[in-house]
């Protein structure tokens, strides 16, 4: 279990907005081990994306500070030309969407083989052909001989998945980052895409990285969740202690908001506030405050810390002891105020 | 494919009726005709509306319409009244003159507008991007008829670069390579001028084009596969950005055909352009309508051009 693959260290990913740099991923720090599900859950906007981008480089015009070890190789310092060597061959990344996510220009023979090719200019194109088609057989793709010579917009939204997919995993990578892979599929399709990624990484002994907001995918899918909290990680946990006992009243309110089906609970519960925008971000204190105000200012801490209360369950700011749930008429008056 | 193109093809049909009806309608609506100026004040008018009657000119304008449309759908696009001519003789030469100094301009547009709008967009808000776009700006606003009038005396007269009239230099045998080069002399001043001026299109939509296609999705995707920057620039973003400027293509073309009417006039060159102001000037309707509908055609082949080449280069189209 212990076998790191990927560690992230004081990874701080700002912007720039209007001569100022606001920090999206703010001094975050992560280990991914070989053969293991991390999930990093949190709302929109709270810098999971951004924390994706940054593994893989992608970002094109942010500050990047900290230290991204892969396998004992800082990403963080890498040139273009080292980067573009680990970049689909030692890493692998699904996107969102997969309608935009594939050149409309390009056959689906060409964009997976372009995969292999960069990573291997001595291989043949009959062998890259056949190995084109291979991965599509592996990702259930019916009629592959078929489907190899078509275009983007001639496939269904899950079938376009199924090709980014094999697309990541082209060259066997080590680690797949996942960025929220169902979030643009219908429901009957998202489970058959999260079956498959399960598959292939027990295929694989890939480590994944999972980003995404549906706790439903965490539950299905995690070994392990981090919740991230405007750029910070408030709580990271196994998956079954995260559930069962979530300490952090962001990932207790996360949890809380998950409609249970259950009929007396007529009314969803929403958490108050939005993720505040990277310009007014709390500079210090805890960041969640704001949005449990019933909670008294003392509990929180001034410089809130991750701190461990359990063999591997994190937990950031001392509130999580202070925090309980407001009854329904209170919270309305919270509302109202 | 086919499919495609044959039915674009048929929907030309209606199009150059409906052009042709409007040309001869509009032509026919001028003031005066090709007896005005051309005969003497003592000419008895009784004989004048004698001639206008012997040449069916009092008929109604749907009969002239069927005799005209009836002589061109067998090639013969009537006399010339000033140049006592057939029109197909006076146009023939004019045509191929016409277009090669299209073709020049094209060329020597996309030369200039490729580059300058790949590293206009690569390297958008730079100073280099900004240097681009300024010169274009400048393209944009200057009248053409104005700065091929400074070409002209700059590298025609005072350089003495170029030829500054005429399309082919006196005297030489066509078919020889000494009448090849002339011809080609003779029409890289104009074609130059028009490309530096009408160029400014084509370079903001390439460069507008790249910036879009920059922030695609798609592009994230190819950066996350590892490939080099150079790659993502040439295999996936100039691709994808190249296809609109394939659909201006047509638009393009009638945009040479008005511009080569100022400049083949300003530049004496014999071409289209300047017998269509000639015979403007001069009454000459036969010539006027059929080189009106001359270029007609040429801008509704242009489109239809336009959308072949890119249903051959975008899939999307392709299907549908």
């Amino acid at each position: 279990m212990a076998d790191k693959l990927l560690e992230i260290k004081n990874l701080t990913t700002s912007f720039r907005i209007k001569d100022d740099y606001h920090a999206a991923v703010d001094n975050l720090s992560l280990t991914v081990n070989k053969n293991e599900v991390l999930a990093i859950v949190g709302e929109s906007g709270c810098g999971k994306s951004a924390l994706a981008f940054s593994i893989m480089g992608l970002h094109t015009r942010a500050k990047i500070d900290g230290d991204i070890l892969y396998r004992d190789k800082n990403i963080a310092k890498m040139t273009p030309a080292e980067l573009n060597k680990v970049r689909g061959k030692d890493i692998g990344m699904i996107f969102q969407d997969p309608l935009t996510s594939l050149n409309p220009l390009m056959q689906i023979d060409e964009q997976i083989g372009e995969t292999i090719l960069l990573h291997n200019k001595e291989m043949s194109k009959s062998a890259r052909q056949e190995r084109v088609l291979d991965l599509l057989n592996k990702v259930g793709i019916p009629r592959p001989e078929y489907v190899m010579n078509q275009f983007p917009h001639e496939l269904s939204g899950g079938m376009r998945q199924r090709v980014m997919i094999a697309m990541a995993i082209a060259n066997k990578p080590e680690l797949l980052i996942a960025d929220e892979p169902t979030t643009a599929l219908d429901v009957t399709i998202q489970s058959q895409i999260l079956d498959l990624i399960n598959k292939l990484k027990n295929e694989m002994n890939s480590g994944i990285v999972l980003i995404t907001h549906d706790l439903g995918v965490v539950a299905e899918m995690a070994d392990r969740v981090a919740v991230m909290y405007a750029g910070q990680i408030v709580e990271v946990a196994d998956v079954k202690t995260l559930f069962a006992n979530p300490k952090h009243p962001y990932t207790r309110s996360l949890l809380n908001s998950v409609p249970s089906g259950n009929e007396e609970q007529d009314q969803l519960h929403v958490i108050q506030g939005i993720v505040p925008s990277l310009q007014n971000l709390p500079r210090e204190g805890c960041r969640f405050s704001a949005r449990i105000p019933w909670v008294d200012d003392s509990a929180h801490e001034k410089h809130p810390e991750l701190r461990e209360v359990a063999p591997g369950h994190l937990v950031r700011c001392t509130c999580y002891k202070h925090f309980s749930f407001p009854d329904a008429s209170k919270e309305e008056q919270h509302v109202l105020s | 494919m086919w499919k495609f193109s044959v039915r674009r093809t048929l929907i030309m049909i209606p199009q150059l009726i409906v052009l042709s009806i409007l040309i001869f309608v509009l032509a026919q609506l001028m003031p005066g005709d090709a007896l005005s100026g051309q005969v003497g004040p003592d000419v008895d008018p009784k004989r004048l509306d004698e001639i206008r009657e012997q040449m069916g000119w009092n008929d109604p304008w749907h009969e002239q319409y069927g005799r005209w449309m009836g002589g061109i759908l067998q090639g013969d696009f009537g006399e010339s009244f000033r140049f006592k001519m057939p029109v197909t003789d006076l146009i023939g030469q004019r045509i191929v003159n016409s277009f090669w100094l299209s073709v020049a301009t094209l060329i020597l547009t996309y030369l200039i507008a490729i580059p300058l709008g790949i590293t206009s967009g690569r390297f958008n808000d730079t100073w280099r991007d900004q240097l681009i776009t300024g010169y274009s700006y400048v393209g944009f606003a200057t009248p053409l008829f104005i700065f091929a009038l400074v070409m002209l005396w700059l590298f025609g007269f005072t350089l003495q670069w170029f030829p500054t009239s005429g399309s082919v230099t006196p005297g030489l045998e066509p078919g020889t390579f000494e009448y090849m080069m002339s011809k080609l002399y003779h029409l890289l001043l104009p074609a130059i001028s028009m490309a530096l001026i009408t160029t400014y299109s084509t370079i903001q939509y390439l460069r507008n084009e790249i910036v879009d296609t920059k922030q695609k999705d798609f592009i994230i995707t190819a950066r996350a596969k590892g490939a080099s920057e150079s790659r993502v620039y040439n295999r996936h973003i100039l691709r994808n950005s190249l296809l609109p400027i394939a659909a201006f293509f047509g638009f393009e073309i009638t945009g040479l055909i008005g511009g080569s009417i100022f400049i083949e006039n300003i530049f004496g060159y014999p071409g289209m352009g300047q017998l269509l102001v000639e015979s403007i000037t001069l009454r000459d309707y036969t010539v006027l309508t059929a080189t009106t509908l001359l270029f007609g055609v040429a801008s509704i082949l242009g489109a239809l051009l336009s959308d072949i080449i890119l249903s051959i280069v975008d899939p999307r189209i392709r299907i549908k």
